[in-house]
């Protein structure tokens, strides 16, 4: 499992910089350097970036960036969250404007100023959310993405023609919403394979795939490089962009500190590009797990929104000391569980026990007196209420346990003074606790999240998602902090997307899929492969094979 | 009691006539929502258009015009909301009420000098042979020009709706903005266009009171047919056959009370009991198909419901009541309540971004 | 090109900034609109907001004021929670209907019993009569999951039905010589809300606003329940997770504002308008709306809203006999309040720029 041992190693690496073994593979400076030197190379170059610039009002996502992408190549965009990937996509793709700078496309000045027009010079961008209509079948989906659509029927045709060519099975009739996150984005990439593209910008593709997904499509990226298409694939994930790209751009807080080939570098080396710098791997402490702290046995649950999944009979145990991890792609159920152990969605009693006593009727205020605590994904307006200031985010979960309310009547400064102590505690950057939710980052926020649970001392605590969208440093930090939790004797159920997370964290290991969790297996015992096949291995998907 | 005044076949033809101003609003609101967007001004803006309409058209005598009037009013209101719901970001249903609450101030200003005023006759089309067509001819070709107008509209918006590049784009918007902005179209160009359509319909279906229905001014007139508008693009389920379905159900209640109390009927008051029993047995029969649980409060009161209402028939058996003239007119509102607490067990979706603020910068 | 660009956070200062900013516009654009009516713009402008409180007249005046304010800042505060919490019940006309005649029929049903205990029964059938009228929509959302926007608001039509139902029926004057309306609940004094103190308009219903705006404000600033309604508005997700139980909050928003209509409407037609008539409501329960917004659903903000509101009323009056300015006038330059608050809204949660075009 060399895949989840890299991070661990980078994050060991200690606080000395590493540098690169040779000064080709690696650059620090910033400028423009291919293999076998740019200048010759200039008529194989596809997109060229020239000092592209973007600020928004407190932060610039963009400083003075370039580098170009050659035809044919997989061209790895790498950085953290919040280092300014996306707003640089996004300039390409024509959706913001760029602040100055300039591209070129095939050696043709390209300033697209709306999508269409990226489209119509060859781009096509496959989203990492938001660009998929669930109420709509697979066809309008396709045709909305398309500049000129042919009719429908004769749509559903090609649609069928290109996701077998490229092994990517395709129902045109099916409405998008029923289907999974794996084939939601076969409908991105077959909607972008429709227009013959010159360059396909693919955003965290892998996020919401299996590993098996994952070799699928790194064979059809590859198949679709060959046929002489520039792909921009945008990661944070090492191992990956060292198995499929050619070259890989760096960016740190919006400027491009370094690009490599990644075939010669290494993840660790990588990394500390990435991050600047190494920090702490979270310490695991052997522990003696205790009795069983939480049990759930033949859990079955309607889904919770339209498009939605069920849980189907569904049982896990936890022990005290013990972190369980639930794996699985995004929409298998995850929230549902979320909010069965929650209490926002109640089930038999005897569904659900806490410390043998039935618990599934509670609603969350009993769940939380009763020391069953939790933190859902959505940070902001699940977790916590965007306009509300911090101190009034505090009291959202913390009322009963903190004693932040008498008869009724809310002690808005003891509320106040749990805030502090969260953000004292965690380390929340913030100008205090009247600033509102919404405006901390995503990774304070989510230390804030978690903190305010943790220091009402659960016994059993639920997150999901704990670390998506934070950015490394604090991640390390919150899974420091529950590992510490766990120390103390508490019982984790950790969610999560994040393979290496749960890899790294948890003591055991179980899958949803499709309502269902599989199994839990002790973590130290699986490969990639196992895991893999856990989460449902390919779901249908096959290999991309040549045109018939 | 003596029904035999009221002519089936007269009554057919006038609740195609009674139907039309909410056809026409409707069908308007119904494109506004599937573009995401909740207007609750439907009443303001048809209150606008009727009395555009009916003074353009006393003024030039040309009813055409008083209708290309209301349209043109009912539109200009419409914009004000788009402005303050698009542009100001606003919260849509306050705006919707404020345009409603201007609506009705400002059409009783514009409408002082209307009180009492006759306007120009709107004509009929003229089918030759086919107006003579035993019951068929006066039920559907004896009517106005509008009438013709909000069916083919509703044909049209049908086939915009399913058949249409735009229409898809229209769709696109109203159930993700995000994923439409991202793919490039111009969420905040298609609402605004989708906006002022619907005022237009709307500024005609207020026009069609005032001007063919009633025809008078008065303040107030429209008496919530708006809101009634609304309630009906909920009962279509967002869909544009549905509508006329809609339409006509309420047309035909409004017109069937009017002529109960014109006749003078009679009303059976077991049939009170009667309804009480039907409803607890349709409850339960839903409730049984979806296979809920029933708690046992529910059933008690189910129960003692249904005892209520069979004991309440046979204690009143044979007992009839004159129809009162109050009673009969909350009818049309009554039903409406009726249906769309129907409809709120059909979980067929609204649009997605129904009543969501859009804003490109997140 | 204008742009807006998202706050970090809300700007306290537009909040408070955005309901006077958005008053002095209506002023500007009311006067141009009764510049095109013929009349002298701030003349008008003066007979509305002047005179009433500070010109010859004050005396009479100034005691309107309370009583008109009293029911739009009593129906106000009621909406005002349910706006907060994303229940939106605009069918408080119809409460207050509903609550003025349980309210008198309460209290004619003891007519001529002289007895100190009439006038609180009423206090309750009023509340109750709206309370129930509100139970409706509450109900049928709670359960049925049914849009309380349109149930509510075609309940006032019903409700007018009613009310012309009971004028000429089961309400009418026995001795009214066979005219539409109910007994003058100002002849029968167990009956009648009276002042408090003489001449000064405070009559039972303008101390129950105010005791209302104070209850309101100690429940959304310290109560549990406050902040349960306004995370409810704000997150509904989040509300679920704090474990808010959001069916018990849609009956008591509704149920709240159903009562406070309905006693609105009692103490109305328990003094200033004395009988249950068909003409009897005036529009209170859709004004109170604009109220509502105007004072940002904050209960000191509704009380200044109310007043305001009120002034308009009675210096609309004041300019209808004094300049025949047409009463629909000041209906138009109450939506245009509305309207303008709304748009100036914006500025709280966004910042205007000025910026070089945007290709998004």
């Amino acid at each position: 499992m060399p895949k989840y041992a890299a991070r661990a190693a980078v994050m060991r690496a200690g606080p000395h910089v590493r540098h690169c073994r040779s000064p080709n593979a690696c650059d620090r400076t910033g400028a423009r350097q291919g293999p076998g030197g740019a200048e010759e190379r200039v008529s194989t170059t596809l997109l060229s970036i020239r000092g592209l610039t973007k600020a928004y009002p407190g932060v610039t996502a963009n400083d003075d960036v370039s580098f170009d992408v050659a035809k044919g190549e997989v061209h790895a965009l790498l950085g953290e969250n919040g280092a300014g990937k996306s707003t640089l996509v996004k300039m390409i793709y024509g959706l913001v404007k760029p602040d100055s700078g300039a591209m070129t496309l095939d050696g043709a000045p390209f300033v697209p100023t709306e999508p269409r027009a990226a489209r119509a010079s060859g781009a096509a961008m496959v989203f990492q959310h938001f660009s998929l209509f669930d109420a709509m079948t697979v066809a309008e989906n396709i045709a909305l993405g398309m500049e000129d659509p042919p009719r429908l029927r004769d749509l559903a045709t090609r649609i069928r023609e290109v996701s077998d060519q490229y092994g990517l099975p395709l129902d045109p009739a099916r409405r998008v919403g029923d289907l999974s996150a794996g084939e939601r984005q076969r409908v991105e990439i077959v909607r972008c394979l429709l227009q013959d593209p010159r360059l396909l910008i693919m955003d965290e593709p892998t996020s919401v795939l299996t590993p098996q997904e994952v070799r699928i499509l790194f064979a059809t990226l590859s198949k679709l490089a060959a046929d002489g298409v520039s792909i921009l694939y945008i990661s944070h994930k090492l191992e990956e962009i060292r198995a499929l790209c050619n070259r890989a751009t760096i960016l740190r807080q919006g400027r491009k500190v370094a690009s490599c080939l990644p075939a010669d570098t290494t993840a660790r080396e990588m990394a500390e590009m990435m991050v600047g710098g190494s920090f702490k791997t979270p310490a695991r402490a052997r522990r003696a797990t205790g009795e069983i702290a939480l049990e759930i046995s033949d859990l079955s649950l309607p889904p919770a929104s339209a498009f939605g999944t069920a849980l189907k009979h569904v049982a896990l145990t936890v022990r005290q000391g013990e972190i369980l991890g639930i794996g699985g792609v995004a929409g298998n159920g995850q929230d549902e569980l979320l909010a069965a152990l929650s209490g926002e969605m109640r089930s038999r009693a005897d569904a659900i026990r806490l410390f043998g006593q039935p618990i599934g009727r509670l609603g969350p205020e009993a769940r939380r007196r009763r020391r069953l605590l939790s933190a859902p994904e959505q940070r902001l307006g699940h977790a916590a209420a965007p306009d509300m200031s911090l101190t009034e985010n505090a009291f959202l979960t913390a009322k009963d346990r903190e004693g932040l309310a008498r008869r009724g009547f809310i002690g808005w400064r003891a509320a106040r003074g749990f805030a502090e102590k969260i953000i004292s505690t965690f380390d929340v950057r913030t100008p205090g606790p009247d600033t509102a939710a919404r405006a901390l980052s995503g990774g304070n926020l989510q230390k804030f999240v978690i903190g305010r649970e943790m220091l009402q001392r659960p016994e059993v605590l639920v997150v999901n998602q704990p670390t998506w969208g934070v950015d490394a440093a604090a991640a390390a930090s919150i899974r420091q902090a529950l590992l510490d939790l766990t120390a103390s004797g508490a019982a984790v159920v950790c969610i999560s997307q994040d393979l290496d997370e749960l890899m790294e964290i948890s003591d055991r290991f179980a899958v949803l899929n499709e309502g269902r969790l599989s199994k839990a297996r002790t973590t130290g015992d699986l490969s990639v492969e196992d895991i893999g096949l856990m989460m449902g291995g390919a779901h249908g998907m096959e290999v991309a094979h040549a045109p018939a | 009691m003596d029904l035999s005044s009221i002519d089936p076949v007269v009554l057919m033809a006038s609740v195609i006539v009674a139907s039309t101003p909410i056809l026409l609003a409707a069908l308007g609101e119904l494109v506004v929502e599937r573009a995401g967007v909740l207007n609750l001004g439907v009443e303001g803006m048809m209150i606008t258009g009727a009395i555009c309409g009916f003074a353009i058209a006393v003024n030039t005598g040309s009813p055409l015009l008083g209708f290309a009037a209301a349209a043109a009013g009912g539109a200009a209101l419409s914009l004000l909301f788009a402005l303050l719901t698009q542009f100001a970001l606003a919260n849509q249903v306050a705006s919707g009420l404020a345009l409603t609450l201007f609506g009705l101030g400002l059409s009783a200003l514009l409408g002082q000098g209307y009180v009492g005023v006759k306007p120009p006759p709107t004509a009929a089309l003229d089918f030759g042979p086919l107006t003579d067509l035993p019951v068929l001819g006066r039920v559907l070709f004896s009517h106005d020009l509008m009438v013709y107008v909000a069916l083919g509209l509703v044909a049209a918006v049908w086939g915009f709706l399913r058949f249409s590049r735009a229409g898809l784009i229209l769709r696109a918007v109203g159930e993700s903005h995000d994923a439409a902005h991202a793919l490039g179209y111009k969420v905040v160009r298609v609402r605004v266009l989708a906006i002022v359509f619907g005022g237009a319909c709307a500024g005609l279906g207020g026009a069609y009171i005032s001007l063919a229905r009633v025809p008078q001014w008065t303040e107030g007139m429209t008496a919530g047919a708006g809101w009634i508008a609304l309630a009906l693009v909920v009962f279509a389920s967002w869909k544009a056959g549905r509508v006329l379905l809609g339409a006509w159900l309420f047309g035909g209640v409004s017109v069937l009370q009017l002529n109960l109390q014109a006749a003078g009927a009679q009303f059976p008051v077991a049939s009170l009991g009667w309804i009480t029993l039907a409803a607890c047995a349709a409850y339960l029969g839903y409730v049984l198909w979806q296979r809920q649980e029933i708690s046992g409060r529910t059933r008690v009161i189910l129960g003692v419901t249904a005892f209520a209402g069979a004991a309440f028939s046979y204690w009143r058996q044979g007992v009839y009541v004159p129809f009162q003239v109050e009673y009969l007119s909350m009818s049309p509102y009554l039903i409406t309540i009726v249906v769309l607490v129907i409809m709120s067990f059909d979980k067929s979706r609204a649009p997605g971004s129904l009543g969501r603020i859009f804003h490109a910068s997140q | 090109m204008l742009r807006l660009e998202h706050r970090p956070q809300p700007s306290a200062r537009w909040t408070w900034l955005a309901p006077p900013l958005a008053v002095l516009i209506t002023m500007i654009a009311g006067g141009a609109l009764f510049a095109a009516l013929g009349k002298n713009p701030v003349d008008t402008i003066r007979t509305i907001f002047w005179d009433p409180l500070f010109g010859e007249f004050a005396f009479y005046y100034r005691p309107q004021l309370l009583v008109k304010a009293a029911p739009l800042i009593l129906i106000a505060i009621g909406l005002s929670l349910g706006f907060r919490a994303g229940i939106w019940n605009i069918g408080a006309e119809g409460q207050y209907i509903v609550g003025a005649i349980t309210g008198a029929g309460a209290g004619l049903a003891f007519y001529p019993l002289d007895a100190w205990f009439i006038f609180p029964l009423m206090i309750l059938a009023g509340a109750l009569g709206g309370f129930l009228w509100a139970m409706i929509p509450a109900v049928l959302r709670a359960r049925f999951g049914t849009n309380e926007i349109l149930v509510s608001l075609m309940l006032v039509y019903v409700a007018e039905q009613l009310l012309a139902k009971m004028a000429l029926g089961l309400l009418r004057n026995p001795e009214g010589r066979g005219f539409p309306g109910s007994r003058n609940l100002q002849q029968y004094a167990p009956a009648h809300n009276a002042e408090i103190i003489a001449n000064t308009g405070i009559h039972w219903g303008v101390l129950a606003a105010f005791i209302a705006v104070i209850f309101a404000y100690i429940l959304l600033a310290r109560h549990v329940l406050g902040y349960q309604i306004k995370l409810t508005g704000q997150a509904p997700r989040a509300a679920r997770f704090a474990g808010v139980n959001t069916e018990r909050l849609v009956f008591i928003c509704l149920g709240l504002s159903g009562a406070l209509a309905g006693l609105a409407g009692m103490f109305e037609v328990a003094g200033p308008a004395g009988q249950i008539s068909i003409e009897f409501n005036v529009g209170y329960g859709f004004t109170a709306i604009i109220v509502a917004f105007l004072g940002r659903l904050h209960p000191l903000g509704i009380q200044l809203a109310g007043l305001l509101m009120a002034l308009t009323y009675i210096g609309g009056e004041a300019a209808e006999s004094s300049l025949q300015l047409p009463a629909a006038a000041i209906q138009v330059f109450q939506g245009m309040l509305l309207f303008f608050l709304l748009a100036v809204d914006v500025l709280s949660n966004f910042r205007l720029r000025l910026s070089r075009t945007e290709a998004a």
